[in-house]
């Protein structure tokens, strides 16, 4: 049993003012944060406290506001793609992916079978991430930093894999309108499948660390509960949706990309307090790597096999002949160039892009290589030219890791969007967070702020 | 039910107030008047067979540079339902004039609809009608314009804000 809460009356005596004068607010007014070392994110609550009681609180956001949504504007529509790696910047690739999905559907093009089951994998490896940082920084903000260590260390395997697919570990831009950036890297089988034994360890750790351990259940069991009613009401999606036991899941609701390709579970939980969200966020993350492992067996094309055949030159030198103008067969000679950086190998590309010209860069090498490689690059790359979505309005939805993420785009026919939306997850939960805290002790506000899993980034924009 | 039959009983029940309606790319859309927007989204909420539950999102858009409706009623104010139970999506927007862009508040069907109306209050200048609380949200009460507005420069800068040191 936890100690009795402490009220103003036990401290100060029966009827204790405040020293205010009779009349005044007994009331304790605190402001937590915007900078609070227990809240991993910059936000502030104000708190009005009877004792360690809290009576109301109002939650004040907006501290990371980086106008994403104008920024959009400014630029063609690719060039948001790195804006959205910050929006929720621990699981960046599903926004990549999401936001891109949005154009495309405005564009009313289909990208191609391989990037589909790509997008899948790298989308679930991040949601697989999400989570381990979520219920890590729970887990610490309660005391236990062990598991705060042991989940990092398997957030590190999956960002490994993630650095070796687009380079980058938290920035990643990895996501194009009409395809991906580059194609997997040869080796990501293997090293997926180890990434995942690691985790996999490092899950059954923490299940044997936390889900019976009586300090955590005590904190957590019945604590910043919410009625499946007023979850629905305030348009709450995700993981804590799921944990008063509605089954919704974009995933499975409207299937995108791979989703309806290979078979896993919806995980529900019924009680909509902070455990039943740490159970169905360890449960997902189960659910996630088992897609993720089976999109990639299914996965076509097969395995990167490009043959050399000694008619390989190297790139650098590829690229100058083709500046100089020095393009005669050219094409006819295969080529790698880095697929992470520079650009990709033809093939590659073409397995992992739409084959819209007006949508797609083509691979360096055509464009080096070729009059008409040359100026299609220049055609989606000069101001006034680029991407051109016909005139009309799209909002494509998908799962981010902490609920629908959505992103509604309207175009005037130019080649910058005229407005990009962005549904943040995050924002619902907080909306409502002030439902889950009241009436329950100050020391309880960790615990549920850290099940709700604000992402400042996004929550913000 | 298919966004086409969502639109046919829109229209049957509100005839006249709807100005519009589209399903471009698969999302059904319906423009209603200002007037009736309340009872548009009370209909879609309440009517079996609709039952759309969750506001899933409110957002706006500045059409002052649009083409073709530079002249038009500036702002649109976008509401996404979506139903958990019959798991189908509509768009529901009404237009309105600069000079008098205020919109009735939607917080007493759905919670939600506060904290999306403070954003869209906060970036637009869209006021909400018997709104409890219109406050702005993410910038700060000193803050001076609407920056989604399209008439708002992307570099113009505003004063730092904190205690005079």
């Amino acid at each position: 049993m936890s100690p009795e809460p402490i009220r103003r009356d036990f401290m100060l005596g029966e009827g204790a003012g405040t020293g205010a004068g009779p009349g005044a607010d007994p009331n304790l007014h605190i402001g937590l944060g915007p900078a609070h070392p227990a809240m991993h994110g910059i936000i502030r609550i104000q708190t009005e406290l009877d004792g360690e009681f809290i009576r109301k609180a109002d939650v004040e956001i907006g501290y990371l506001h980086r106008a994403f949504e104008k920024d959009c504007e400014v630029g063609g529509y690719n060039n948001a793609i790195p804006y959205t790696d910050r929006l929720n910047y621990v699981s960046p690739l599903i926004n990549n992916f999401a936001y891109a999905s949005a154009v495309e559907k405005l564009l009313g093009i289909e990208v191609t079978e391989r990037c589909q089951f790509i997008r899948t994998v790298m989308a679930e490896i991040s949601r697989v991430c999400d989570h381990l940082t979520c219920i890590a920084a729970t887990a610490m903000e309660l005391g236990a930093f062990t598991v705060f260590l042991y989940m990092i260390k398997a957030r590190e395997y999956l960002w490994e894999l993630v650095e070796d697919v687009t380079g980058a570990r938290l920035t990643i831009s990895y996501g194009r309108v009409g395809g991906v950036k580059a194609d997997l890297p040869d080796d990501f089988a293997p090293k997926m499948t180890m990434a995942f034994k690691e985790t996999r360890e490092v899950l059954d750790e923490i299940h044997r660390l936390l889900t019976g351990n009586r300090i955590f259940m005590d904190r957590m069991i019945g604590v910043g509960a919410l009625s499946r009613e007023e979850t629905i009401a305030y348009a709450i999606t995700g993981p804590m949706l799921r944990a008063v036991g509605v089954g919704y899941d974009v995933r499975r609701a409207q299937p995108h990309w791979a989703y309806d390709r290979v078979p896993w579970e919806v995980v529900t939980q019924k009680d909509g307090d902070n455990y039943a969200r740490y159970l169905v966020r360890m449960a997902e993350m189960e659910q996630s790597m088992r897609i993720a492992e089976q999109a990639l067996a299914l996965m076509p094309g097969g395995p990167i096999n490009v043959d050399f055949e000694g008619k390989a030159i190297d790139p650098a030198a590829y690229v100058d002949q083709g500046k100089q103008g020095k393009t005669e067969g050219l094409l006819l000679v295969p080529i790698r160039l880095s697929p992470n950086l520079q650009g990709q190998n033809r093939p590659l590309h073409d397995r992992v892009n739409t084959s819209d010209k007006h949508v797609v860069l083509p691979p360096k090498e055509t464009t080096y290589g070729s009059i008409e490689g040359l100026m299609n690059h220049f055609m989606l790359i000069m101001e006034g030219y680029g991407i051109r979505p016909p005139q009309g309005e799209a909002y494509f939805a998908s799962e981010g890791a902490n609920g629908e993420l959505g992103f509604y785009v309207v175009s005037d026919g130019g080649d910058r969007p005229y407005r990009v939306r962005c549904r943040p997850p995050c924002l619902p939960p907080l909306a409502a967070l002030h439902r889950m805290i009241e009436g329950e002790q100050i020391a309880d506000l960790i615990p549920t702020f850290g099940s709700v899993n604000m992402i400042g980034g996004e929550l913000d924009r | 039910m298919p966004g086409a039959a969502i639109l046919q009983r829109l229209r049957d029940r509100f005839g006249g107030a709807v100005v519009a309606s589209h399903e471009h790319r698969g999302d059904a859309t319906v423009v209603v008047e200002r007037a009736a927007l309340l009872d548009a989204l009370r209909f879609c909420r309440d009517e079996p067979g609709l039952d759309f539950d969750v506001l899933m999102d409110l957002t706006a858009v500045d059409y002052s540079r649009y083409p073709g409706r530079e002249d038009g009623p500036r702002f649109e104010v976008v509401y996404h339902l979506y139903s958990i139970a019959r798991n189908h999506r509509v768009r529901v927007k009404t237009r309105v004039d600069e000079d008098d862009a205020a919109v009735p508040t939607a917080v007493d069907l759905w919670p939600i609809a506060n904290w999306f109306e403070r954003e869209v209050w906060d970036m637009f200048g869209v006021r909400f009608t018997g709104h409890p609380d219109l406050r702005r949200l993410l910038l700060y009460e000193e803050f001076v314009g609407h920056p989604l507005r399209k008439d708002y420069p992307i570099n113009r800068r505003q004063p730092l804000i904190g205690p005079k040191v």
